[in-house]
């Protein structure tokens, strides 16, 4: 689904750099970072079939730019958008004031309210989760509410935050807060209402302290769900940001794109999109990395 | 049997399975007791309900009718004093062979026991089934056989008053079931354990039991006959296959099974 999308074109981005290296540097260099997993004889097919269709993807993407912007117009053309970003990420850490800031600082003010915002999600959805999936009164209780609350467009609940505490950053925060803890919270109820019975009448048969259930059992078996839930609150978690900085304002990637906007330079819009696009992918390669770590095998 | 002495008690248990497709009448009538220390397999065609009749005593479902007394009390949930080993093992995946081990024994045990103690145990119920060289392995890494070893050193680990089996040497190779039965004879020996088996292996049941239970085949399932064995006990089973009693009572089980109570040609 999601995941599925944003995998293969990071394949290729992964990817990319080594074969980048090995056509146009010396050999000597080129084997350090691709010729770690495979053996002796190097498997030049398998890696040119790896590489190239997502090559061919980005240069499809750029190609049709180009032509698109050949006789030039208000859309910056593909060089030109390059260009700009080479010299915008010379100097990516600059302060000049509150509205004028580096790029770099734009993106990290963006990713620590998405911590702060994911980061108290997870602190109350995971829990919620296992509460409402291990208790079904709770379950019951709940689930009309997250039914009613999750449909919500993330936006709509900003003026509610704006209004609660009285400032941009909270409100931006307590935006991300409502819109990741969904997936989190169904997920993991998910996950512990499908732990397999044989695991729970072990849990019985032993006579296992309600902790030690949580701790041993269900907390592993509902790891791979929950671990799911948190890739989509992720995803979602950086949606909502942009969104949500273009109304507050701020240092925030989402803030520099509607203030590039106002100064009407497209090219820097192109860029901040490509940079959102790139956060996002390294924000669910990440997870997606953890999630494989703690996937045990089925037994 | 003496109903004083009765360790188990089973009086007129009833199961009923309310399903999608309708009620299930699994058991009727069902009276049995067992005294403590004594040996009882439970034997039938599949389906006749012996597994049932079994969580029942393990307290994992509870009867839609009558009784049942363990140790003079009702039984009306599992507890660590009547383990299970499970017909699939159902060892924790993301725990070691050990950590599967010592949960349960940290359960029992570890109020009174120090740490060095309960780690012991833990690896001399891994040691009892040969099994103390995977005691860091995880269940996917060691074969079927070897899981039910685990799932079987869990269950001893507990030392638990009765030892409830549901098919535990099914899905092994001959050559350890074998080992595992003879196993089993030992420290139930030793331990004066009160075992409940569920088994369809006629070998098995005279070899080991002291009573087999025999079912009748379901739906409404009941308890057809039970068949004393009587044979002295350290048993051997290789004495045993040219002990003319062994013969007898093996001739008895098959004869209930397969002339009195043969399987319908369409149920499985």
């Amino acid at each position: 689904m999601v995941s599925a999308v944003f995998h293969s074109p990071l394949g290729g981005l992964d990817d990319e750099a080594p074969a980048v290296s090995t056509s146009t540097a010396a050999p000597a260099a080129a084997p350090a970072p691709v010729a770690r997993r495979p053996r002796k004889p190097y498997d030049w097919n398998g890696l040119l079939l790896k590489v190239l269709p997502p090559l061919i993807g980005v240069g499809l993407l750029v190609g049709i730019w180009a032509l698109l912007t050949m006789n030039g117009g208000s859309f910056p053309t593909p060089a030109a958008t390059f260009a700009e970003a080479v010299k915008l990420f010379a100097d990516p850490f600059y302060s000049k004031g509150p509205n004028d800031q580096g790029i770099g600082w734009n993106i990290l003010f963006s990713l620590q309210r998405v911590a702060i915002g994911f980061g108290l999600a997870a602190l109350v959805g995971i829990p919620a989760g296992f509460l409402i999936g291990r208790f079904s009164f709770l379950n019951h209780m709940v689930s009309p509410l997250i039914s009613l609350l999750r449909p919500v467009s993330p936006l709509a609940w900003l003026p509610i935050g704006l209004l609660v505490f009285k400032a941009a950053n909270p409100a931006a925060i307590w935006t991300i807060f409502i819109c990741s803890i969904w997936p989190m919270v169904i997920n993991t109820a998910v996950g512990v209402q499908r732990v397999p019975t044989d695991y729970l009448n072990v849990a019985r048969v032993l006579n296992l302290s309600e902790w030690k259930v949580m701790t041993r059992i269900l907390f592993p078996a509902v790891l791979p769900y929950m671990l799911t839930g948190v890739r989509l609150s992720v995803g979602t978690a950086w949606l909502v940001i942009v969104a949500a900085e273009m109304l507050t304002g701020g240092v925030g990637i989402g803030f520099w794109v509607w203030d590039e906007w106002n100064n009407l330079n497209v090219t820097h819009i192109l860029i901040a999109i490509f940079v959102i696009g790139i956060v996002g992918l390294l924000l669910e390669w990440a997870l997606v990395a953890i999630a494989k770590r703690f996937t045990y095998d089925e037994v | 049997m003496a109903s004083n002495s009765s360790f188990i008690e089973v009086h007129q248990a009833e199961m009923v399975f309310s399903t999608k497709k309708g009620r299930f009448h699994a058991l009727r009538d069902i009276n049995l007791s067992v005294a403590k220390g004594e040996f009882v397999t439970l034997i039938g065609h599949s389906g006749c309900g012996k597994s049932t009749l079994l969580n029942l005593i393990a307290g994992l479902t509870l009867p839609t009718g009558g009784s049942l007394i363990c140790d003079s009390r009702e039984i009306a949930a599992p507890g660590p004093e009547r383990a299970v080993v499970f017909q699939n093992h159902s060892l924790l995946p993301w725990l070691t062979c050990y950590e599967n081990v010592h949960l349960a024994v940290e359960r029992v045990f570890g109020t009174s026991e120090s740490k060095a103690q309960l780690k012991e145990r833990s690896l001399a119920a891994l040691g009892l089934v040969n099994m103390a060289h995977a005691a860091a392995k995880r269940p996917h890494e060691i074969s079927g056989g070897m899981k039910q070893r685990v799932g079987i050193a869990r269950a001893l680990a507990m030392e638990p008053k009765v030892l409830l089996m549901d098919e535990p040497f099914g899905a092994l190779d001959a050559l350890t079931r074998a080992h595992l039965q003879d196993e089993l004879l030992k420290i139930v020996a030793r331990t004066h354990s009160t075992v409940v088996m569920v088994t369809h292996d006629v070998d098995e049941a005279v070899l080991l039991s002291d009573r087999i239970v025999m079912m009748t085949n379901g739906p409404a399932a009941t308890i057809g006959e039970i068949l004393s064995i009587e044979l002295p006990r350290p048993r051997n089973r290789v004495e045993l296959a040219e002990d003319s009693g062994y013969v007898h009572y093996r001739k008895e089980v098959l004869d209930f099974l397969y002339t009195r109570h043969g399987v319908v040609a369409s149920a499985a």
